[in-house]
């Protein structure tokens, strides 16, 4: 169990929606139980942002995270990886208070992956829908040249290992 | 280009609803074989055989190659299950990163709250 929320009621989990939509498109949905001004803070305040986007769960934490969230912006995130670091970053291509967010990741060797974020809020409730469209098939497929390709191969073996401890839950 | 939806899923186990074609499978499991070898293995017709190994195919299960005269079918499953492993990785990614999202969202909602306690005080 989570120590951390002993004192709450566990929030329901919502379901997680990954699709491949083409060759180049990845996307992800899920609906979190909040209004979207609260979400798009959670994807704009470097100090939220680095709380979630690398959940403690990966064994991996960051060394930093700077974001400049405004068009023509800068972001740039610091993991450690086999003893020296790895970088994330790009630019920030459009920033719409509360509903859309779309940004570059500039780190791959063959072009750049851009991603939309948007937050389409319904009676208190959010919906995320991401969309990441790579460079090319290539670097969705196995990530070999494009977005994360260690953080992934981390990811595997972290979640390798945690499937065979949480299976009892 | 490959489907990665409910459509893709449900044409596999659309496949996979038939005796015939599961028996296939197994055959296949075993070693290659031509189409014609399977339809006298289960006591078809060529042409009904190939319907099946139609199927089979169009869901991913089997590849067939045509080398002379002789169609040969062998087992597909190696690309299902490396869609299926691929999509999973990212959900749990995805789904890893948005259970901390949760709690950081909950956190702001009680902040919130305090706050707007205060403010009308």
């Amino acid at each position: 169990m989570d120590v951390r929320r002993e004192s709450e009621a566990t929030p329901t989990k919502n379901r997680t929606g990954v699709e491949r939509k083409s060759e180049r498109e990845l996307v992800v949905t899920r609906t979190v139980s909040a209004p979207a001004r609260l979400v798009f803070e959670a994807w704009t305040k470097a100090e939220l942002f680095s709380r979630w986007w690398v959940p403690k769960s990966f064994g991996v934490t960051l060394l930093s995270c700077e974001m400049d969230v405004r068009v023509g912006g800068r972001y740039r995130l610091v993991f450690p990886h086999e003893g020296s670091t790895m970088e994330f970053f790009g630019t920030y291509l459009e920033v719409t208070p509360h509903s859309r967010l779309v940004w570059t990741s500039e780190e791959g060797d063959n072009g750049k992956t851009v991603t939309t974020v948007t937050f389409d809020e319904t009676a208190g409730k959010t919906l995320v829908v991401l969309n990441d469209l790579y460079p090319s098939k290539e670097a969705l497929d196995c990530g070999s040249t494009g977005a994360m390709p260690e953080a992934l191969e981390q990811l595997d073996e972290l979640l390798a290992s945690l499937g065979s401890v949480t299976v009892t839950q | 280009m490959v489907q990665y939806g409910q459509a893709h899923f449900d044409t596999s186990f659309g496949a996979l609803s038939d005796a015939t074609r599961r028996g296939v499978l197994e055959q296949l499991g075993r070693a290659d074989a031509s189409i014609t070898a399977l339809a006298e293995r289960f006591h078809m017709t060529l042409t009904g055989m190939k319907k099946h190994v139609g199927v089979l195919e169009q869901a991913g299960l089997v590849n067939t190659e045509k080398v002379g005269r002789v169609r040969t079918c062998r087992l597909g499953l190696r690309g299902l299950e490396e869609e299926a492993a691929w999509i999973e990785r990212h959900r749990q990614l995805w789904a890893a990163r948005f259970d901390e999202l949760d709690i950081v969202v909950e956190e702001l909602k009680r902040k919130e709250k305090a706050n707007g306690r205060k403010k009308r005080k």
